[in-house]
């Protein structure tokens, strides 16, 4: 009933399928008819990061036939901790390479197919359409309702996963009759609101916990066997080692899967969440704060202007790595103010640019006429200026 | 009873993972939190008092939209509130987005 639509011929098992299988094979839920299945089944994971690791290497074990891949990012040092099929070779190599390349060597049967792009809403249901089950391991909020009106549109079910810091979240969307994520969170919430991995960490065997989930879901989904979280929200707490379980309800009134859909075609969902791509102008000057690339900044430094380097990263982040500034933490600004010279132009920096761009708005706010935001921080200023200074 | 804070919110509860209050509703209980923990107001609440479409309260394992009397239903001291917000899992890709709108965090 809830098995995704299968070739109604299944391919034969070879004499090397039932060495490999074996454990697989003598579990009378599976047999050699649910090793045929898996065989003939294709998954579409979507992202090859901290969930797709995990999520894309059980499933090539299991003996799932087709694994097609969407990612068009480049491996990282600072992915390491937690996408397991990285290694740290692969540095700079495409994640569709590196992880093809070790997925074969663990499973040379397996069909891989690489779809180098960001999913859109010009290319996702030619993408998806192509295959039985989608694993959402993607990150952020535009493309999660992308895929899932993509998977609600094509009748595809979404083996979903989410982390943040030590918690993480999981279920079955868009399965036949169940509910789907927008019957879950009909709206996202603002930008900002919630903080990323980058700014908000995660705990690198996280997303091994939820993308082991999601396997699991995705192979009892081909198999026909068990019960799946069709209706169910699974919360994970690390800390804790706390597993809890809510009901999901499908929302009649749902705009996509509902019983009268507003959305039937895929829409802007940058717009949807409240993103859109910076014009020139918001590139020079945000919210009233001109943004100074690291390499003025590196020029007007070297010219020996008057400036005030204000960094507003934590203690702990300035250890790793500092470009010389004034080191007062965001949250102490409001109450350090006599310590920032009001005569001297402000330049605000921190690891990537959005903190120090708040305490930038901030500072104006109150008072001082001269204030700059370092674009990108320190991390765009090992990657253009001094490649010495340590990325974390 | 008890309200479990989800780790984005933890912020505005002083790192509390979970915060116990005395109340006979459902809504009086999320007052009784954010009269204690006023910064989490805006982050669960419009401006006119509306819950926030992304925030989900839950009620033991049941939604509370569902429920038949929403946030009007009694609740004793062995219940659980939960707040589900929503989570991405990671961040949109540097550089290529900007913030639209954001909520003020320094002031």
């Amino acid at each position: 009933m809830n098995t995704a639509t299968l070739p109604i011929e299944l391919p034969e098992l070879t004499q090397d399928d039932l060495t490999r299988y074996s454990r697989h094979l003598i579990l009378p839920e599976v047999g050699v008819e649910g090793q045929r299945k898996l065989k003939a089944a294709r998954v579409l994971c979507v992202g090859a990061g901290g969930l797709g690791s995990p999520l894309a290497l059980y499933l090539a074990a299991a003996g799932v036939g087709t694994l097609g891949l969407v990612d068009f990012d480049v491996v990282d040092a600072s992915n390491l901790q937690r996408q397991i099929i990285h290694f740290t070779a692969d540095i700079g190599r495409k994640k569709l390479d590196s992880a093809e390349e070790k997925l074969k060597a663990l499973n040379p049967a397996l069909n891989v197919v690489k779809h180098e792009t960001m999913l859109s809403s010009a290319n996702a249901l030619d993408i998806l359409k192509d295959y039985d089950i989608v694993a959402d391991g993607t990150d952020n909020f535009p493309t999660r309702y992308l895929v899932n009106d993509a998977c609600v549109l094509l009748g595809k079910p979404n083996a979903y996963g989410s982390i943040f810091r030590f918690e993480g979240q999981a279920s079955v969307f868009a399965a036949k009759d169940g509910p789907c994520y927008r019957c879950l969170y009909p709206e996202p919430p603002p930008p900002g609101l919630v903080p990323s991995c980058a700014e908000g960490g995660v705990l690198g065997i996280l997303p091994g916990l939820i993308g082991v989930i999601q396997a699991t879901e995705a192979i009892k989904l081909i198999l026909g066997i068990g019960e799946p979280l069709i209706g169910r929200l699974l919360l994970v707490d690390a800390l804790k080692l706390r597993f809890r379980e809510l009901k999901l309800r499908k929302n009649p009134d749902c705009p996509v899967c509902g019983t009268h859909p507003t959305v039937t075609k895929l829409i802007d969902y940058e717009q949807f969440c409240g993103i859109r791509p910076e014009t020139k102008e918001e590139q020079a000057v945000k919210n009233g704060v001109p943004q100074l690339s690291v390499k003025e900044l590196k020029r007007r430094m070297d010219a020996g202007e008057n400036l005030f380097i204000l960094d507003v990263r934590e203690p702990f982040e300035y250890q790793i790595a500092n470009i010389g500034g004034k080191l007062i933490p965001q949250n102490e600004v409001p109450q350090r103010l006599a310590e920032i010279d009001r005569d001297r132009e402000i330049i605000v920096q921190c690891k990537s640019g959005n903190r120090s761009q708040r305490i930038a708005e901030f500072l104006k706010q109150s008072g001082y006429p001269k204030v700059a935001n370092v674009s990108g921080g320190i991390l765009a200023w090992s990657d253009q200026v001094d490649p010495s200074v340590p990325k974390y | 009873m008890t309200i479990f804070i989800p780790t984005p919110l933890r912020t505005y509860t002083a790192d509390k993972d979970a915060v116990e209050v005395n109340a006979a509703t459902i809504a009086a209980a999320l007052d009784e939190l954010t009269r204690a923990h006023p910064d989490l107001r805006m982050h669960l609440f419009t401006s006119e008092g509306k819950l926030r479409a992304f925030v989900n309260i839950y009620l033991n394992d049941e939604d509370v939209r569902y429920l038949p009397e929403k946030d009007a239903t009694k609740v004793s001291s062995t219940d659980t509130l939960s707040i589900i917000p929503s989570i991405a899992g990671g961040c949109p890709p540097r550089g290529r987005m900007q913030i639209q709108h954001r909520i003020p965090e320094t002031q």
